[in-house]
């Protein structure tokens, strides 16, 4: 497919838009089903390879009319079985059509706090979009309703127009909640807590807020100024924030509640230690964990003249993995001017985890893909610097349990790559930073957090969620988790006033 | 909060500050280390080891070499400025009993974290024995207060110009080959020198604890970019460490992952104090 510009994404909408616009209540299934699905328009790909601006510009509100019209308005309303916090999907998107964007927004804030990240990082090929009955109709997930983009024009529209509401408060209860991480997780459950009028402090261990969504996910695909508007409504809100506070270090997570006077303590603390593959030569200088590729540039801004942190000179770079992770480190590696950039992956393109839509881009962008090929050992010269890296090929063989068809190793296959950066990207264990320093909190053997079916850990008061319950997950996932916490300590905060009350 | 209460040159290029943070000084114990900033925006975050504690005052002592970039920054911090972003105390606190014989090498600036670590031995009943080395008399630094500390206390500077001459391999030897061999050494101070102390103890079979200081970025577990050979194991230095058992330690692959961005540090450092001459340093942009 070639290339079109927003200008010419936007004129053809324009015309789509007249040519509908009158009927748009009244269209037929069969013609909706004709409404050619919006393209999310995006940077020229020769362009952003250079650049560390946002890749997808967002559909203009003709975009987002047409696309809406789109919709079949089904009474089963499949879509919401797939979302993770049940957005009222057809309902948004009917305002939409009816350009009433303002309620659009106010609809998808009833159940969502972020949805100008989800919007843009949900996977929501396999969420919402699958169960999209006019996808299904068409007999391809890639024709449904573009609901993530939707969802994301609805955000930014109100952000851009300086409409944020900031969520009312509840009078104060005088009860006060502890949230540990700043990331998705951890933010959901302070806007939570908050609005039910509770104190919430958030204690972030890094200088800057939004754990992986500001660390992990690269400014090219969710804009730091994205982050900062959803913590500035928090702040708005009376939620206070406490950054450089390593809690289990800084002070034990039972002093929180034992000395501070916290009633409850939310943990959402990720699944921040990288997994390294346990081949030779992992340790030589050029090889790096994905989050600390990432870290380097996202958080500490390494890409910049300015910056203090340095970052290697990479000029051909591999990448191991074939998750989001690895696409956003390889597409980050294009930007900071690689010659080459190959993702090496063990099995077929179909089986990687990554986001098509994010493969699609870092193929656009130059990054090779190396399939069914996986690494061996990673060569150094004397001076301890990656030279190269040693490969086996692998062929596809039986599925398992999951359906996934596995990868084996084809005996004899090794070949050699010249290198000079290995990235590795083959997922997070557990933070172990709570657990090390909370011995009688209950942890599984990967070292996740254990909870009960309200997110309560084996802890009196202390609740987690997110990635250091779920292991690598998702955004939503997250969100979806520090929701259902934030239910539970609301509950149990009730109760406890409800039982003080009686006995004053 | 982060408020520098006190600030003192120890040697050429050594300083000693006294950093306002109450709750890091309540929680930390020997062994332990903070991360610090001198810009939260385009600053690096660096590994500082702590030197000293005071809970009445609420207040870290830290020790640092200037070396690079940040640390020459930090170094134009006065009293009464405060550091834009100080995290910790991070790393597992030294194990402390009472071994019996303990023998404390420090190597340079390693004088600052052995501080408390010794002061922690002494009290858990030790017989603690100091050697401190330097290259000339000059940098020997924290004498009265690791004096103080120890049952016995050997200098040894490279020069001779103070103590005795050579390296402290020397009299660390000599301890091990006394009838009362050491229950314990803990070797702190530049790698290649940790890396010695540890082959000198070897055949003696003595316990050889070394604390590490590689490059980090997070200090939490986060990056990685810590991570050591130890034993056969990738071990990452923030979070399982930073103290190791210098037998098992890779050390050549250590100091090899130090000097990683070594070339690229020098072209930022001789940015830094290009335009630092044009301007008093503090002022200078990061």
């Amino acid at each position: 497919m070639s290339y079109k510009s927003a200008d010419e994404l936007h004129h053809e909408a324009q015309c789509l838009l007249d040519e509908y616009l009158d009927r748009a209540l009244t269209l037929k299934v069969k013609e909706r089903q004709k409404i050619p699905g919006q393209d999310m328009p995006v940077q020229d790909p020769e362009v952003r390879a250079h650049n560390m601006d946002e890749v997808a510009l967002g559909y203009s509100f003709e975009q987002a009319r047409v696309e809406a019209f789109r919709c079949l308005q089904c009474a089963k309303k499949n879509c919401m079985e797939g979302c993770p916090v049940k957005i009222d999907i057809p309902r948004f998107v009917d305002m939409i059509a009816k350009g009433e964007i303002e309620q659009a927004i106010a609809v998808v804030k009833e159940t969502t706090l972020l949805p100008a990240v989800c919007g843009r990082v949900c996977p929501q090929e396999r969420q919402c979009q699958l169960h999209c009955t006019l996808g299904k109709s068409l007999k391809d997930v890639d024709s449904s309703v573009a609901i993530g983009r939707l969802e994301r024009f609805v955000a930014d529209w109100e952000r851009i127009n300086n409409k944020i509401v900031i969520p009312s408060v509840k009078p104060a209860t005088g009860k006060k909640v502890a949230v540990v991480g700043s990331g998705p997780a951890g933010l959901v459950v302070a806007a939570d807590c908050r609005r039910e009028g509770h104190h919430v402090t958030i204690f972030e261990a890094f200088h800057k807020l939004g754990g992986v969504l500001r660390y992990g996910i690269p400014e090219f695909r969710l804009p730091n100024e994205v982050i900062d508007k959803e913590i500035e409504t928090l702040a708005a809100m009376g939620v206070e924030i406490k950054t450089n506070f390593v809690v289990g270090r800084t002070r034990k997570l039972t002093d929180l509640i034992d000395k501070d006077g916290f009633d409850a303590v939310f943990i959402g603390t990720g699944a921040g230690l990288p997994i390294f593959m346990g081949i030779e030569g992992e340790n030589l200088n050029g090889v790096f964990s994905a989050n600390e590729y990432l870290t380097r540039i996202n958080l500490m801004k390494a890409f910049d003249k300015n910056a203090a942190t340095p970052i290697f000179p990479s000029k051909k770079v591999v990448v191991l993995g074939g998750g989001n992770v690895a696409m956003d480190a390889a597409r980050m590696a294009i930007r900071l001017g690689a010659e080459t950039v190959q993702v090496v992956y063990r099995r077929t393109e179909n089986e990687m985890p990554a986001r098509k839509e994010e493969v699609q881009h870092a193929k656009e962008e130059g990054v090779q893909f190396l399939l069914l090929q996986n690494a061996k050992k990673i060569l150094g010269d004397e001076r301890g610097f990656v030279k190269g890296i040693e490969c086996l090929k692998y062929q596809l063989g039986e599925s398992d349990a999951s359906g996934r068809r596995s990868a084996v190793v084809i005996a004899g296959s090794e070949f050699t790559l010249e290198v000079d950066t290995v990235i590795v990207a083959v997922g997070n264990g557990s933070n172990p930073l709570i657990s090390q320093t909370t011995p009688q909190l209950d942890v599984n053997k990967r070292g996740n957090i254990v909870v009960d079916e309200t997110q309560k850990t084996s802890m009196d008061k202390i609740f987690a969620g997110g990635d250091i319950v779920l292991g690598a997950a998702t955004v939503i996932l997250a969100m979806g988790e520090g929701r259902k916490s934030a239910a539970s300590i609301n509950a149990m905060l009730l109760a406890s006033a409800k039982y003080s009350n009686r006995a004053d | 909060m982060n408020e520098i209460l006190f600030k003192q040159q120890l040697s050429a290029d050594v300083y000693l500050m006294r950093l306002h943070a109450p709750l890091i000084a309540a929680e930390r114990q020997a062994g332990q280390f903070i991360i610090l900033q001198t810009d939260d925006d385009f600053g690096e975050r660096i590994p500082l080891t702590i030197a000293d504690a005071d809970t009445v005052e609420g207040s870290i002592t830290i020790i640092f070499q200037v070396v690079g970039k940040t640390t020459k920054h930090l170094s134009a911090f006065n009293a009464g400025d405060a550091l834009p972003a100080l995290v910790g105390p991070l790393g597992r606190p030294t194990h402390i009993e009472n071994f019996g014989r303990a023998v404390c090498v420090c190597g340079g600036i390693g004088v600052a974290p052995m501080h408390p670590i010794a002061q922690a031995l002494k009290k858990a009943g030790n017989y603690v024995t100091i050697i401190t080395g330097a290259r000339t008399k000059d940098l020997i630094i924290l004498e009265n207060e690791m004096k103080a500390i120890a049952d016995e206390y050997i200098i040894c500077t490279d020069d001779g110009t103070y103590g005795r001459q050579g390296l402290v391999t020397a009299p660390l030897k000599e301890l091990c080959e006394a009838v009362q061999k050491p229950d314990i050494v803990i070797a702190i101070g530049p790698p290649v020198m940790m890396k010695f102390c540890s082959e000198t103890t070897r055949p003696y079979k003595v316990f050889t604890q070394v604390s590490l200081n590689t490059i980090m970025v997070d200090g939490t577990g986060m990056c990685g970019g810590c991570r050591v050979n130890v034993g056969n194991e990738v071990k990452f230095v923030c979070v399982d460490g930073p103290e190791f058992d210098g037998h098992l330690v890779d050390f050549d692959n250590m100091i090899s992952r130090l000097n990683a961005y070594k070339e690229i540090e020098r072209t930022h450092y001789k940015c830094f104090i290009e335009k630092a001459f044009n301007n008093n340093v503090k002022e200078v942009s990061l």
